[in-house]
């Protein structure tokens, strides 16, 4: 009575669900439910709608060639000519027209420096002595005056140059103060602590402008009667004396982060206030902060447009300068905009991806 | 080993002592202090004295002699210069809350939106932050200063959807006329919110009690307009409107909002709520992953888990850097300045100009600043203690 029952396997389960994959990955990211799917098509719909319409003004309909009555009888499109034209006043503002090729080599030298200072592999003793020796042959490129150069006078500095050289001069200066700032803030004595709190609440607590308005009018009444120092000399003091107490916060906010026993254990091992910054905590806490030290630099780049409220022709400035005195071009002066816009797009944005990849390096040793 | 020796006597005034150190860098700190103060106040005391600078605040009661563009009330170059300052501080609040409020609210659904299913939603919102954080404001109030006076059409021609105008000379709009029963309306708004804080205090009560969540949008909504609705009918529901009407060279009547408090509101919102939307998607992206898929266990949806679970907790963290991103706003309020809308800076500008008073107007402004930087902070600080964990 025995019946011997043959192994019957059960059908095979349906294979899982693709989960990679360009299928799968527009199933999941555009079309997962009905919700998503309506969304979907009501913003690709806009997106087709409305990104031709952009191409045609901004590509195909475009007036390319810097000729000002060609762009007035185009009425669909913009008027890139208006770049051709005047890119030499945008980017170097008023600088004298034959002596341009000095602040095109002076740019790029710094700019070439920031972008080496950004590779890891630069950051050795050397890096400051050139930072030096870049910033002495920048100067003197601009200025002139030596070495058979003619000699330029700073109010005629302006464009890109002038937005570099302000941004990155006061980076370099206002750190030290930061620093002193950030330790100040932190420090056991009050008089000092409270000073500082004062110094960074106070500078932190105004708009940009208004410090810059101080500069340029306040500052030759702070000065002995007698003494001229150059605007340009007294908006880089104001915008270095601005982004130090920003610099300050961000230097403060990695020094916070150094837990307290690492300072306890130096001072039991004897050392010094100064060795135990010096040695301890700076290293740990400036390696932290090095993405906050990076935003702060975009966000001063960016403020250096405020200048031309103070009548420095930096690109903002040198864009007004050369569109607005022309009748002719004063129209296109969106198209103007637009150009300086992505200048400072491109800048900005390769700095903060490089921000982005700086806090992922900074972050490496927490990550196993 | 001696251990009977006495134990050495602290020096207070030796060098060796930390505390006479201390005491030591914190005298010449503060007299370096005072020497650069009494430095920069002595030579600034000769400058105005050789250059004949008159100094003092007794200018802000004299007649100012010019005149200011758009003002929440009358005002002409008659009035004091006190006056001024005051129409120029109202200009720059106005323009600072409203963008505040609007640039929130873009912020939020724009950081929020980072975390949406669709790819679109994503791409676009991570392409409206980066796009303009990376420009200076500056640049976008003149752009959008330009884009409003040149390429919109005259007034002539202006763009029209119903009673409201867009055109070179700003939007137009219209407003009742001040009645008898938009007095009774707005009492009738006030109970509204009145009734709404009782049926919230009720709405937590039932949900602490029975666990049943009560809907915190639509019945307040409804208890609001209907109180403001019963409120205007009582008054008699007065329907007249002031709209605005085409004239030959302008737009007359109604309401109306220039092209430069536009372009400063527009720019100020657009630029910040770029700063807000990542300040909230670092704040969602801290609450632990484990919240948002105990909340999708317990049963909620999407919606729920973003305004149930992820967002109050992420609050804790946003509120700190959002008070920043609202002081920011308000400082960069002053750029207003560039195009020319009225803001406390351009008239200190206009004013220093007339007076050659640069230290008093620029110390005016200061204040100003000073002053609302303290009292958002205050204030922020105040909502940031009602929003932390509350631990024992």
């Amino acid at each position: 009575m025995t019946s011997t029952t043959l192994f019957q396997p059960i059908a095979a389960r349906p294979a899982p669900i693709n989960t990679s994959g360009p299928v799968a990955w527009v199933k999941t990211n555009l079309l997962s439910d009905w919700k998503t799917s309506l969304s979907t098509l009501i913003i690709s719909g806009l997106l087709l709608w409305y990104i031709p319409q952009l191409l045609s003004w901004a590509v195909f309909h475009a007036t390319w060639v810097p000729n000002h009555e060609v762009c007035h009888n185009n009425h669909v499109g913009a008027c890139w000519g208006l770049i051709a034209e005047k890119y030499r006043i945008i980017i170097f503002g008023r600088y004298p027209y034959e002596e341009q090729w000095r602040p095109l080599i002076a740019t790029i030298l710094l700019t070439g420096l920031l972008v080496l200072s950004c590779v890891r592999a630069a950051w050795k003793t050397w890096l400051p002595i050139l930072w030096v020796v870049v910033f002495t042959v920048f100067f003197m490129l601009m200025y002139g005056n030596v070495l058979g150069l003619e000699k330029v006078e700073t109010n005629r500095w302006g464009g890109l140059p002038l937005t570099i050289l302000l941004s990155s001069v006061s980076l370099v200066l206002c750190f030290p103060i930061a620093l002193v700032v950030a330790l100040g803030r932190r420090s056991n004595l009050p008089a000092i602590r409270t000073f500082c709190t004062i110094y960074v609440e106070l500078i932190r607590g105004v708009p940009l402008i208004s410090v810059l308005f101080m500069a340029s009018f306040m500052f030759p009444l702070f000065m002995p009667p007698g003494t001229d120092i150059d605007v340009l000399i007294r908006v880089l003091v104001g915008i270095t004396l601005f982004a130090a107490a920003y610099m300050a916060e961000v230097i403060r906010g990695g020094l916070q982060a150094i837990p307290k026993g690492q300072v306890e254990a130096a001072a039991t091992l004897g050392l010094s206030y100064w060795q135990t910054q010096r040695k301890i905590v700076l290293p740990q806490a400036l390696a932290m902060v090095v993405p906050g030290i990076m935003n702060n630099f975009i966000s001063t780049f960016k403020d250096t447009s405020l200048v031309t409220i103070v009548s420095l022709y930096e690109l903002t400035g040198a864009l007004k300068l050369g569109v607005n005195s022309d009748a002719n071009w004063r129209p296109f002066i969106i198209e103007g905009y637009l150009f300086i816009a992505l200048i400072y797009f491109v800048f900005c944005f390769s700095m903060s991806r490089y921000s982005r990849w700086v806090e992922k390096q900074v972050n490496k040793s927490k990550l196993r | 080993m001696s251990t009977d020796k006495p134990p050495h006597k602290k020096n207070y005034w030796s060098w060796r002592s930390q505390a006479f150190r201390g005491l030591l860098y914190q005298v010449l700190a503060l007299a370096a202090i005072c020497f650069v103060v009494w430095f920069l106040a002595h030579n600034t005391l000769v400058n105005m004295r050789n250059r004949g600078i008159q100094s003092g605040f007794d200018f802000l009661t004299q007649p100012s002699g010019f005149a200011i563009g758009e003002s929440l009330y009358p005002f002409d170059s008659e009035e004091p210069y006190w006056h001024a300052f005051l129409i120029g501080i109202s200009n720059t609040l106005r323009v600072a809350i409203v963008g505040i409020i609007l640039s929130t609210m873009l912020g939020t659904l724009l950081g929020i939106g980072r975390f949406s299913r669709n790819a679109l939603v994503r791409g676009l919102c991570l392409t409206y932050v980066e796009t303009f954080r990376n420009i200076p404001v500056l640049l976008q109030l003149l752009l959008w200063y330009v884009v409003l006076t040149e390429v919109l059409p005259n007034s002539a021609d202006a763009w029209q959807v119903g009673s409201v105008f867009l055109s070179k000379g700003g939007l137009n709009f219209p407003i009742p006329v001040w009645a008898a029963g938009q007095f009774w309306a707005a009492i009738g708004v006030l109970v509204g919110v009145i009734g709404f804080w009782f049926y919230r205090r009720w709405a937590i009560r039932q949900f602490e009690a029975t666990g049943k969540p009560r809907s915190m949008f639509w019945v307040p909504v409804v208890i609001v307009i209907a109180c403001s609705l019963l409120g205007w009918a009582l008054g008699g529901a007065p329907i007249a409107l002031n709209r605005p009407i085409k004239g030959d060279f302008s737009i007359e009547n109604g309401g109306a909002l220039t092209p430069e408090f536009l372009a400063v509101l527009i720019g100020l919102t657009l630029y910040t709520a770029s700063f807000i939307a990542e300040v909230v998607r670092g704040g969602i992206a801290s609450v632990p992953r484990g919240q948002g898929e105990a909340a999708s266990a317990l049963g909620l949806n999407r919606q729920q888990e973003m305004s149930l679970v992820m967002l109050p907790q992420a609050l804790r963290v946003i509120i700190p850097p959002l008070t920043n991103q609202y002081l920011n706003l308000t400082k960069n309020s002053s750029l207003a300045v560039a195009i020319g809308y009225p803001d406390v800076v351009s008239i200190a500008n206009t004013s220093l100009n007339q007076t050659g008073r640069a230290v008093e107007c620029i110390s005016l402004v200061m204040l100003v600043y000073l002053a609302t930087s303290l009292a958002t902070t205050l204030l922020m600080g105040w909502y940031n203690k009602r929003a932390t964990i509350k631990e024992r």
